[in-house]
């Protein structure tokens, strides 16, 4: 009798970087990101790890889910670390690759000096960044990286306000400035890609960049089976571009096949809540802003390329699941 | 072999003695020329390591961490606003129980912006749990900077090498680089068993709880003043092999019967045993030349105290609305003694401010002034209206 056909186990991968049982709330899209890029990267690897769910989620002493070597300093040293265990290996002649991971918090604010110099001095280091927009590890507040017009607790909405003010920060243009061989932006709903990205970052020899879109349930507002839904939607809106860039030009971006409006995006989500709200004038302005932005990434980017691709937004990784049907 | 040295190159040159895997490199004044130096040394390929010239002191700090976690011997050196800015991460890299090596070139912090010596900036990391030596000339600081990672490394504790900022750094005594064989005897080669490596997978820095901080506290201080045994011992096998020792956890000089000590660290040091040799001086003073200002030997302080009637302490730092930091530490440490000695406790030389020879009688005198904490070689005139 075979034991194997209702195992979840016997379809997982052989290498699990990050293991289960973890303490990630349900849906956690940073949870997932962590455990594909690990997955992808392999065992000879080194991480450091900046303060941050994550960090916390991870390693409760006197446990630890990582099957890998792995190091937490501070909020904004991860880069500075990693880069101090790359110039060890290299004394030591030792080859593994190091990995620095940091939220948005810890990589578009605090970390982003400790970040520029390590890509400045060509560290051979992937820095990775799971990109959930905001503060999430101290309960939601707004970060550098948080959307315009998103509620968070330090950004909420009132008769002043309509959530975050300011714009997100465009990290991978300050990134590219640094002309480092391979930088590009990933998502949780695309494991297909990212885990192709990270594959790809591996073999490089330098600093390489990876900002990987990732949905926080609790800090969004939606629920835990809604994740790779709605980070699905910030790709195929055009808010959240999936774009490579080798020595800071545009190498390949992952087309869109249709628009879809980016109110699609934003209703599923209670941080955008007060943006729906009939009765307030400003809702449908800053939503009209949104969707300038992410008018604007499409022009940019060229998201809808020069035709159909069976790798855009819509064939990549969701083919299985049926995907729209074309026009 | 004696050399005529600036203390900053002679320090680089001890560093590189010790083979160290990973410098990483931050300029301030004045401890630029040590940077300076190891980055030459590198340069003209006579010391092989990965230097990292990074982008700011915390970035300095957080590379030593990263590579010493890595398994490599790591060095790095700072001041004032700088070992500020670091301070984060030197409560961090004690906390793993990671043997990185630094030299304080001391100077004052600001606001006044101040370039020039005294010890604010190793006072205020004091409690950062790193061990603290102090340095009274440019031999003591060579001697001191290749026994730290000795220290270091058998006690898996930071050591932070204070050398007054100027008064040493930058300047030039003839001193002994010990050659590389002796150093290579003295100091194997680095080793960390908790070392990052994919084929044995440990994490660190994990998230500790109310459940285990208490311990880990209690580790952190057992480990050192568990320390003060291996200072002593290293100081004195170095002895063995160079002749010279660097001064332990704490010496003492001057006429055995004296009544009167004055307990002091870093260069004035050196300047009171110049005084004690030539100023001829009706009262009789022992000089306490502290080394260890963490672990602070309190026993040894109260064997070197016992006889004293008075005890002077100098102190080359204080914190506002207190007073002297070594008075105040000297003080809890001695309570409690047989026959504690009446404790006086100034401040001198703040922010470069000159400390002469004549320094010394002056300081024999503040037993007879019955006054509280001052800064002694305040000059009121200065002070105008300021309330």
């Amino acid at each position: 009798m075979t034991q194997t056909t209702n195992d979840p186990r016997a379809r997982q991968p052989r290498f699990r970087g990050l293991e289960a049982g973890h303490r990630a709330c349900q849906g956690c899209g940073e949870a997932l990101a962590a455990r594909l890029v690990t997955e992808s990267a392999g065992p000879d690897v080194i991480l450091t790890n900046a303060t941050g769910c994550l960090e916390v989620f991870t390693t409760p002493w006197p446990q630890s889910a990582w099957r890998v070597p792995w190091l937490h300093s501070l909020f904004e040293n991860s880069a500075a670390i990693a880069s101090g265990v790359e110039a060890a290996l290299k004394a030591q002649g030792r080859r593994s690759k190091v990995i620095a991971m940091g939220g948005d918090g810890g990589t578009f604010d605090i970390g982003f000096q400790a970040l520029s110099g390590m890509l400045e001095r060509m560290h051979n280091v992937l820095y990775v960044c799971y990109d959930n927009e905001a503060y999430m590890n101290t309960g939601i507040q707004r970060s550098g990286s948080t959307p315009h017009a998103a509620m968070t607790t330090t950004s909420p909405p009132g008769k002043e306000r309509m959530g975050k003010r300011h714009l997100k920060k465009d990290l991978l243009s300050i990134i590219a400035a640094h002309h480092i061989p391979y930088a590009a932006s990933a998502s949780v709903a695309y494991p297909q890609d990212l885990r192709r990205k990270v594959r790809r970052a591996m073999e490089i020899d330098g600093p390489t960049f990876l900002l990987v879109h990732s949905p926080c349930p609790l800090g969004w507002g939606h629920d835990g089976s809604e994740t790779i839904e709605i980070a699905r939607l910030a790709v195929q809106t055009g808010l959240f571009p999936l774009v490579e860039l080798e020595r800071g030009e545009v190498a390949s971006v992952m087309p869109l096949r249709q628009k879809v409006p980016v109110s699609d995006y934003l209703k599923l989500q209670g941080r955008f809540r007060h943006l729906f709200v009939d009765s307030d004038h400003r809702a449908r302005e800053e939503r009209e802003h949104l969707q300038a932005l992410a008018d604007y990434n499409m022009e940019r980017y060229g998201l809808f390329g020069d035709g159909d691709d069976p790798f855009d937004a819509d064939g990549a990784d969701t083919v299985r699941r049926g995907g729209p049907a074309r026009a | 072999m004696l050399e005529a040295l600036e203390g900053s190159a002679a320090i680089a040159r001890a560093v590189a003695r010790c083979r160290p895997g990973v410098v990483a490199a931050y300029p301030i004044t004045p401890q630029t020329h040590i940077v300076e130096n190891i980055s030459k040394l590198v340069a003209d390929g006579k010391l092989q390591t990965e230097l990292v010239s990074v982008e700011s002191e915390f970035s300095a700090a957080s590379v030593a961490l990263g590579a010493s976690a890595a398994g490599s011997r790591a060095y790095t050196a700072s001041s004032s606003q700088g070992i500020l800015l670091m301070t984060e991460v030197l409560f961090n890299i004690s906390g793993m129980r990671l043997p990185v090596v630094l030299t304080c070139a001391n100077r004052a912090i600001g606001a006044p912006i101040n370039i020039w010596n005294d010890h604010s900036d190793s006072m205020a990391v004091r409690d950062c749990g790193w061990i603290q030596l102090h340095c009274a000339d440019n031999q003591e600081a060579v001697d001191t900077s290749i026994q730290a990672f000795r220290i270091a490394e058998a006690t898996e504790l930071p050591v932070m090498v204070c050398m007054d900022g100027f008064v040493l750094t930058h300047t030039l005594e003839t001193l002994e680089i010990p050659d590389q064989d002796m150093v290579d005897r003295y100091l194997p080669p680095f080793r960390f068993d908790r070392m990052l490596d994919p084929k044995n997978p440990l994490s660190l820095g994990t998230l500790v709880g109310p459940e285990y901080f208490s311990e880990t506290r209690h580790l952190a201080h057992q480990a050192l003043m568990a320390a003060m045994s291996t200072i002593v011992d290293v100081d004195r096998e170095w002895q063995d092999l160079t002749g010279r020792s660097a001064g332990g956890l704490l010496s003492v000089e001057g006429p055995e019967n004296a009544r009167i000590g004055v307990l002091a660290m870093g260069s004035v040091v050196s300047t009171f045993r110049e005084a004690l040799d030539t100023l001829k001086t009706k009262k009789k003073a022992k000089l306490i030349n502290l080394r260890a200002f963490r672990p602070l030997p309190d026993q040894a302080l109260r064997d070197a105290c016992a006889g004293l009637s008075d005890l002077v302490v100098v102190d080359r730092a204080l914190s506002p609305g207190f007073g002297g930091i070594l008075g105040g530490e000297i003080k809890a440490a001695l309570s409690g003694m047989a026959k504690m000695p009446r404790i006086h406790n100034v401040a001198i030389g703040l922010g470069g401010r000159d400390v002469p020879l004549e320094m010394w009688s002056r300081l024999l005198d503040v037993p007879t002034e019955d006054a509280g904490f001052r800064i002694l070689d305040l000059e009121p005139a200065k002070l105008g209206d300021t309330p």
